[in-house]
């Protein structure tokens, strides 16, 4: 596999002659639309691919998102290791703007269908991340067994989620054996990222659901500003974001003694789709739905305070005595202080899938959080936003997954290479 | 009560039933001098007043049913606002309003099963007493209006609940699935209220998956799956018993509450979101499918939160009253395609009946979230 080069996207567009003036316009119509965030972070170059942690999570959270998980249908464990090799090898590629493949898309022999699909063909690396994850099910399935001799590796953090009150999930929008999340700039290079993988999958996994997120909720550097949520609410104000290094080693990433040894370096997954009933939210007045955020609308900022990075008072009372911010507000119950310090690295996106046959946007958020350890994170914090969060009216989670995303690929190397040594 | 100068100077209604229960009162029938209370005949099929013609000022007036259905009175103003009613009158039993009515239109109603549009009567109110009040005093007037609207729901709640505890108990699982969506008609109307008190709504009306593991799941819905998907009431003693314990603490919290206007207002809105995210669906009822039942009464207790502001409305956005009338007339035809005797057709909607009873729910339910604004406006 490793003498696999790829087609570099833009060498093929330079051999293509004509095809160049158009593909370098476009390209140049891309950069021309970068806001000053992402002057700070680069929207259209490659993102590198090797490293002690994957890609994809501390990554500046790119604008799109195709999520995909597959449940592994082959039984034997060499069948897995081969797969994660070719897709290994395949994600190298395509995160550096290349076809993959020997001859890619368009220069193999005409009687043979193309090694890459190739929508991607002429468009930049427009930052793509792949990054992978490994759910309770791929150690163990639903009988207790061990299904590739791996059972004993399955990490404790990697808990089976609890039921959480209200939650009304879709078992065909949960779950999954491995999940890969592609994040790019460009929708088109996210999709042919993982219609390339499911392809390559084809006779060892089969796909249990994918959802595409455009417009990235929550910021995971200080160099983005704060994007907004389907609600018209900045989202992701005091996320963890890259430029925290000491909190996350605490809050983030696996340590080694929290074990086992293929996930040091690594980190958990928590995937929740989100459906928002977003026609009820919008005839709700503005002052309730700053209530039960706990924020202004327009600026971000913390009710009673003026700035969105102004630290929030959650002791300061209006004039007839009741708190700024509301007990059952979101804000609250979400913050570190009310949750023993623990904190997510969120990079969730907004979705909408068309309609549903109500006439109802089908919408929310794809809510993808990383962390340490979900038994201390993430579930205590879901637990009490599902008792007494106000805007659990407005929300319902419909879809659910964990996952153990092993450390980065050195080169070489493989996704979760560790686990199977 | 009726004699303290605010609730006459308010329109007040004082509610007697449940108070005094089926009072045996002397009948009027025959002497009517057009002075002594108004007789109210109500069956299956008529509402027959003794007079159509009364004082403004404090009126009686006396129903008795002698028809086979439960039966309800009311006394609307313009647009079904409700000036009074009165509840939950069986067969063969005698119930009395006592209303306090301005000069004006009314319409005297009779609703055996309690359900639809009821059998309607003109009534006339003529006198000295005045009809116009302002703003401020008909906001007033709406909060209190709906409060008492709240106290005769609340009462007919646990009455109810009563009974279909009692046929749980008694095992009798024809008589508890009958008695399962009335009972809950009238937590549906009043659900936003019930809500307010912390706890108790999910101990009362839980679906399964509001649940989290570790905590007991009891309430209505507990009992409507035994019913429905075992067809027994086996083991649900226990949590009938807890359900009638928690619907009168609800019931004594609601006869209490103080609701201002905005309050109100929110409630409307709330109830239809109800609706639109519940009812609709199906998840409400997802047992025995009697989630119309729940539709029409949450559209109706919004109707009577709209309607107790009406007054204040239509001084301050006559064009906003007027959609409201016609969205909400909207609904419930919409309902009536579903209606079989005093009930509904189990919901089994095809996507296309959920999308057009979504449709006309969204249509109401927007003009209704611009009430609080208006109601707002100084």
């Amino acid at each position: 596999m490793s003498e696999r080069k790829g087609f570099s996207r833009r060498g093929l567009l330079g051999a293509a002659g004509a095809a160049v003036a158009t593909g370098v316009a476009g390209y140049a119509a891309h950069s021309a639309l970068s806001t000053e965030e992402s002057q700070a972070a680069d929207n259209s170059g490659p993102v590198e691919f090797h490293g002690t942690h994957q890609a994809g999570i501390v990554t500046p959270a790119q604008d799109r998102l195709h999520f995909a998980t597959f449940d592994v249908t082959a039984t034997k464990r060499d069948a897995v290791i081969s797969l994660l090799k070719e897709w290994t090898a395949a994600a190298a590629l395509m995160t550096a703007g290349r076809d993959i493949g020997q001859y890619g898309a368009v220069n193999g022999p005409g009687e043979a269908p193309p090694e890459d699909t190739g929508e991607a063909v002429g468009l930049p690396p427009a930052r793509l991340t792949l990054t992978i994850g490994f759910g309770p099910s791929f150690f163990v399935d639903a009988k207790g067994n061990d299904r590739f001799g791996l059972k004993t590796q399955r990490p404790g953090a990697l808990i089976d989620l609890p039921h959480f009150i209200a939650d009304d999930l879709d078992p065909n929008r949960s779950g999954g054996d491995i999940a890969v999340q592609a994040c790019s700039d460009d929708p088109q290079v996210a999709v042919h990222a993982i219609r390339n993988l499911a392809r390559i999958g084809f006779g060892t996994t089969v796909v249990r659901y994918s959802q595409l997120g455009f417009g990235r909720t929550s910021s995971t550097s200080r160099a983005q500003t704060t994007p907004r949520n389907l609600f018209g609410f900045k989202d992701g104000t005091n996320n963890l974001k890259l430029e925290d290094t000491a909190k996350l080693e605490e809050q983030l990433w696996v340590q080694p003694e929290d074990g086992p040894d293929w996930m040091v370096g690594g980190s958990y997954l928590v995937s929740r789709r989100i459906r928002m009933t977003i026609e009820i939210w919008d005839r709700t007045s503005l002052g309730e739905q700053e209530q039960i955020i706990g924020r202004g609308k327009g600026t971000g900022a913390p009710l009673g305070k003026a700035d969105e990075f102004d630290p929030i008072d959650f002791n300061a009372k209006t004039s007839d005595g009741s708190l700024k911010v509301a007990k059952d507000s979101h804000v609250r119950l979400a913050h570190p202080q009310f949750n023993k310090g623990a904190e997510l690295l969120r990079r969730g996106y907004n979705f909408v899938d068309g309609s549903d046959g109500l006439g109802r946007l089908d919408a929310g958020l794809f809510f993808l959080a990383y962390q340490r350890d979900p038994r201390k994170q993430f579930v205590p914090i879901q637990q009490q936003l599902s008792r007494s969060d106000a805007m659990n009216e407005y929300i319902r989670h419909v879809g659910s997954g964990i996952f153990a995303c092993p450390p980065g690929v050195t080169p070489g190397s493989f996704w979760g290479e560790k686990l199977f040594s | 009560m009726i004699t303290t100068r605010r609730a006459a100077a308010i329109g007040a209604v004082l509610l007697l039933a449940g108070l005094t229960g089926c009072a045996d009162d002397k009948p009027a029938a025959g002497s009517d001098d057009g002075t002594g209370p108004v007789t109210v005949k109500a069956t299956d099929s008529e509402c027959g007043l003794s007079r159509t013609d009364v004082k403004s000022g404090t009126s009686t007036f006396s129903v008795s049913n002698g028809g086979s259905k439960v039966t309800e009175f009311y006394v609307y103003a313009e647009g079904d606002r409700v000036m009074g009613e009165v509840e939950n009158i069986g067969p063969g039993l005698k119930r009395e309003l006592i209303v306090e009515l301005p000069t004006g239109k009314y319409q005297a109603v009779c609703k055996p099963g309690m359900v639809g549009d009821g059998i309607r009567g003109d009534l006339n109110v003529t006198g000295d007493a005045a009809a116009q009040v302002d703003e401020d005093t008909a906001l007033k007037q709406a909060a209190d209006s709906y409060q008492r609207y709240v106290n005769s729901q609340a009462v007919a709640l646990e009455q109810k609940t009563t009974e279909f505890v009692t046929a749980v108990k008694a095992g009798d699982v024809a008589k508890a699935k009958e008695l399962f969506p009335i009972s809950r008609t009238y937590w549906e109307r009043i659900e936003p209220v019930a809500e307010s008190f912390g706890d108790l709504d999910p101990k009362i009306d839980a679906r399964v998956n509001d649940v989290e593991p570790g905590t007991e799941w009891t309430g209505y819905h507990r009992i409507e799956q035994a019913l429905w998907e075992k067809n027994t009431t086996a083991g649900m003693a226990k949590y009938a018993d807890q359900l009638l314990v928690d619907v009168k603490t609800v019931v004594a919290k609601a006869k209490v509450v103080k609701l201002n206007p905005l309050q109100l207002a929110n409630g409307a809105k709330e109830l239809l979101d109800e609706v639109a995210t519940g009812k609709v669906t199906g998840e409400e009822d997802r047992y025995s499918h009697t989630d119309l039942w729940d539709f029409q009464a949450n559209v109706e207790g919004s109707q009577a939160a709209v309607q107790a502001l009406r007054p204040a409305l239509q001084q301050r956005d006559a064009a906003l009253v007027t959609t409201l009338d016609t969205n909400f007339k909207a609904v419930f035809a919409a309902l009536d395609k579903y209606r079989v005797g005093d009930g509904f057709k189990p919901y089994n909607a095809t996507d296309a009946e959920k999308k057009e009873l979504g449709a006309v729910v969204d249509a109401l339910a927007e003009p209704v979230s611009k009430v609080a604004g208006v109601i707002a406006k100084k």
